[in-house]
This record gives structure tokens, C-alpha cells and sequence, in this order.
């Protein structure tokens, strides 16, 4: 399905422009990871990717074959289980995509036996821990086989070790071949997990560059004060 | 007051006998309370739900109308179904005032709005956490009603109870559409209006006892059973 093409977007809530005419096209292969401090509009930039918001001007289109709802997927900040197990809620994803009784039941378990979460598979999701729950949420996201995997701050809440293990996993889901945009304002995680940086700065895509190019020489000022900001050593 | 420690002990044995009188009212209360409850859910949590996830003309509206209907009083709503059963009435020609059915009718009315009301407001709150991950798996809105009733369940349990609460208390709507016919239509709240003004303390009493007992018992396994599944289930 991919590239996807944004063509002007952007993005109003009552006369208050949160996106504001970003171009880009996401294309298949590198993890690409927006950027960019608290308010700059990442996730409603992935909310307008992902479908979850139309545009208030602008396109964003997907421009590649075999299009549909199906061939993409997103896990949010807060992990939201449903009040059923942590199997059932992977089941649940499953059903929705259409898949069959029998096969929704097998895969589900595949899927947490692929994400070291086979032996909580029958307890009840929400009382999980954090780093499990968004565990959870990556395996019923990753089980629907989806070509781009949209990650909105995944480990924002997470303490390092759940941290670690949610990033591991995005490894492992990236490595089966699905496309990662994932937004963070955490600079070591994007250095870690990224290939492309867009940096985004009050509702405009300021900067978009590799990662090691982004970090070692930004080109705007924007980005600059921003790493200076989240790195004082440097 | 001697007076009354008499009657108490009276309406004692009038409970741990099981008089038959006694035993009767009780079960027809019983029959016509629940009867309205289930009937009330099957319309009521359905409604609560679309209301809740629905977002069509005149929403709000609707939501300060069913808001309001939480208290009617149970007498107008009698005079109501009466009018409409009458003879002369629109349905009078089905015949059925002074029945069961027609207490069962009056009362699925009073209670209707207040399934409907409270599921909404439970169902909505549970959406907005759920929203977005409900619509990035793909979930319609019918999809996300039905899911939304199946997670807030332990929370509509205490709803249902209320409802229950409700109908089996109130004695302005079934007096009037049930007329309080010996051995037909004497539930355990008209029963008490007229034995009291009879002046027969025990009878009164008793049932006065067993509908506190009743509610006070229902509550209590509601409050457990929500109490328990919440720490089971998150």
C-alpha cells in the first residue's frame, strides 16, 4: 500500500491550526520516526496518516497497491485492553479483520508465543502491567499482519525494562517485515530505533533527514536548539 | 408502642410461616418487577449504548429528554397506561387493565429511561478511552455498541439493579393500572398502602421487611459481584 503522499495537509480545531501544510511521502523501508517536542502536533500528524482524522485541507493518500484499512495498524501511548484476556483481546483484532474462529484462536497464540507472552495468554488484560499491556497491544497489532505498524510514543509511560522489552519487540516486528512510523520526543529511542527523522515544530515538518546526518548536523534551527535542549551536554 | 412490637412480632410469624397471602403478593412482585426490568434492558441497554456511540441530529436532545424521563412519577406514568388501556382508550380493546401485564407495562416505562440514561453515561465514558483503538481495528458503530455493552457489563449490573429497585418500590403506577385486586393484582407495595390504611400493622410490616430485605440483599450481590469482577478483570 505504500508510499503513502500527504499533499498540504493540515489540520484545524477551531481556528487553531495544529498541522499545518505538510508535505511528505512515507515510503516502504526505513523506520521512520517524527520527531519533535511536546505540542509540535506528532501524534495528530500519525492520527491523520492512520485515518483516525480527516484533514482540514490537504490529501493524504495511499499510493501503492492492494489499499485498505486492513494493511495498517496502530498502538497508542496508553495501551486500551479490553475487559477479556489478554488472548481474547488478539482474537478480538482478529475478528474484526475477518479472520475465522479457528484461526483467530491459533494465531493469537502464535503471535504471543512470538512475543514471550504465552504464559499470560488466558489472563484478564486489563490488570496486566504496564510494559505488558503495550506488549499486548503491539502482538494484536502485529497478529493483523499489517504492512505499516503506526507507534504513537509506545514507551512514553513505560519504566526502562518494559521499555527495552517493547523496543526489542518493535525490532522483531520490524524484522518480519512491516514498515515502522513511530513518533517520540525521547532522542536516544529515536537514535536506537530510527533511520529517518521528520522533525516536526509547531504543525510543520521543519526537518526531515538519516538519523545520523539529523543528530551530528541539523540543518535548521529549529532542530538544533531542540537537540541542544534535550542533550545540554552536547 | 406496644402496639407496634406486636405487630412486628406478628409480621414475624407472618414470614417465617410463609402465609400463603403473604407468599403470593410476593411472587406477583416479584413476577411483574423483574418482567419489567428484562423487558426495559432489552430496549434500554441497547438505546443507552447508541446514544452513547452514535452521533447523529438531535443527540443531545435526546440525551436531556431520556435524563429527565429518570423522574417521572410513577402515578402520572400511571394515569398515563391507564388512559391508554381503557376502555375508551386507544389499546383498550386488548383488555388487559387491571392485569399483570398492565402493572408490567407501567412500570417497563418508569424504568426505561433510567436503563437507558445510566448505560449511556457508562458506556459513554468507557468510549472515549476506547474510541480511536476501536476505530484504528476497524470497528463500526454497531461493532463498537455491542463491544462497549460486553466491557462495561459489571458497571450495567448495578444499573439493571437500580432499574430493579425502582420498579419493585414504586406503588403510584401499578395502583392505578393494577387497581390492587386480591389474589390478581396485590403486589407487596399496594399491599402495604392498603393494609396500613386498613389498619392491619402485621401484614403490612412483613412485606415491608421482606421489599427491604429483597433490595437490600440485590445491592449487596450487585456491589460483590462488581466489587470481584473488577479486581479479576481490571
Amino acid at each position: 500500500m505504500l508510499p503513502l503522499v500527504l499533499d498540504q495537509v493540515s489540520f484545524a480545531v477551531n481556528g487553531r491550526t495544529l498541522i499545518d501544510r505538510v508535505s511528505m511521502e512515507i515510503a516502504e523501508g526505513p523506520r521512520t520516526i517524527i520527531l519533535g517536542p511536546n505540542g509540535a502536533g506528532k501524534s495528530v500528524l500519525m492520527r491523520l496518516c492512520h485515518g483516525l482524522l480527516m484533514p482540514t485541507a490537504g490529501t493524504v493518500e495511499w499510493r501503492g497497491a492492494r489499499n485498505g484499512r486492513e494493511r495498517q495498524a496502530m498502538v497508542f501511548q496508553r495501551p486500551v485492553m479490553l475487559r477479556r484476556s489478554a488472548l481474547a483481546n488478539i482474537a478480538y483484532g482478529l475478528k474484526l479483520a475477518g479472520i475465522s474462529p479457528r484461526e483467530r484462536e491459533m494465531r493469537a497464540r502464535d503471535v504471543l508465543e512470538a512475543v514471550g507472552l504465552a504464559n499470560i495468554a488466558g489472563r484478564p488484560a486489563r490488570v496486566l502491567s504496564g510494559g505488558e499491556q503495550q506488549r499486548v497491544a503491539l502482538a494484536r497489532a502485529w497478529a493483523l499482519g499489517p504492512e505499516v505498524l503506526f507507534l504513537d510514543e509506545p514507551t512514553a509511560n513505560l519504566d526502562p525494562g518494559a521499555t527495552r522489552d517493547v523496543e526489542t519487540l518493535i525490532g522483531q516486528i520490524r524484522a518480519g517485515g512491516t514498515k515502522i512510523v513511530m513518533t517520540t520526543h525521547n532522542l536516544g529511542q529515536a537514535r536506537r530505533l530510527g533511520d529517518e527523522i521528520l522533525f516536526l515544530s509547531q504543525g510543520r515538518l521543519v526537518e526531515r533527514a538519516p538519523v545520523e546526518g539529523f543528530f551530528t548536523k541539523p540543518a535548521s534551527a529549529e532542530a538544533e536548539a531542540f537537540i541542544r535542549g534535550e542533550l545540554p551536554w552536547k | 408502642m406496644g402496639e407496634i412490637l406486636i405487630a412486628l412480632g406478628e409480621a414475624g410469624r407472618l414470614i417465617v410461616g410463609a402465609e400463603a397471602a403473604l407468599v403470593e403478593i410476593v411472587l406477583l412482585s416479584l413476577r411483574v418487577s423483574l418482567t419489567a426490568v428484562l423487558i426495559a434492558c432489552a430496549f434500554g441497554l441497547p438505546l443507552g449504548a447508541a446514544i452513547a456511540v452514535g452521533r447523529f441530529w438531535g443527540r443531545r436532545p435526546l440525551i436531556v429528554i431520556v435524563n429527565a424521563l429518570m423522574g417521572l412519577p410513577p402515578v402520572v406514568v400511571g394515569l398515563f397506561v391507564y388512559l391508554m388501556l381503557s376502555r375508551a382508550g386507544p389499546l383498550g380493546q386488548f383488555g388487559i387493565l387491571f392485569t399483570p401485564a398492565a402493572m408490567v407495562i407501567a412500570q417497563t416505562i418508569l424504568i426505561l429511561p433510567i436503563v437507558a440514561a445510566l448505560s449511556r453515561q457508562v458506556i459513554e465514558d468507557a468510549w472515549q478511552e476506547y474510541r480511536e483503538q476501536l476505530r484504528s481495528l476497524g470497528a463500526g458503530a454497531m461493532t463498537s455498541a455491542l463491544t462497549l455493552l460486553w466491557d462495561t457489563r459489571f458497571s450495567l449490573v448495578t444499573i439493571v439493579l437500580a432499574g430493579f429497585g425502582r420498579a419493585a418500590a414504586e406503588v403510584g403506577a401499578v395502583i392505578i393500572v393494577g387497581g390492587n385486586i386480591d389474589g390478581v393484582t396485590r403486589v407487596m407495595t399496594t399491599a402495604i398502602a392498603l393494609e396500613t390504611s386498613k389498619g392491619d400493622l402485621p401484614l403490612a410490616l412483613g412485606l415491608g421487611i421482606i421489599l427491604l430485605t429483597l433490595i437490600l440483599a440485590l445491592n449487596a450481590a450487585a456491589y460483590w459481584v462488581k466489587e470481584g469482577a473488577q479486581r479479576r478483570y481490571g
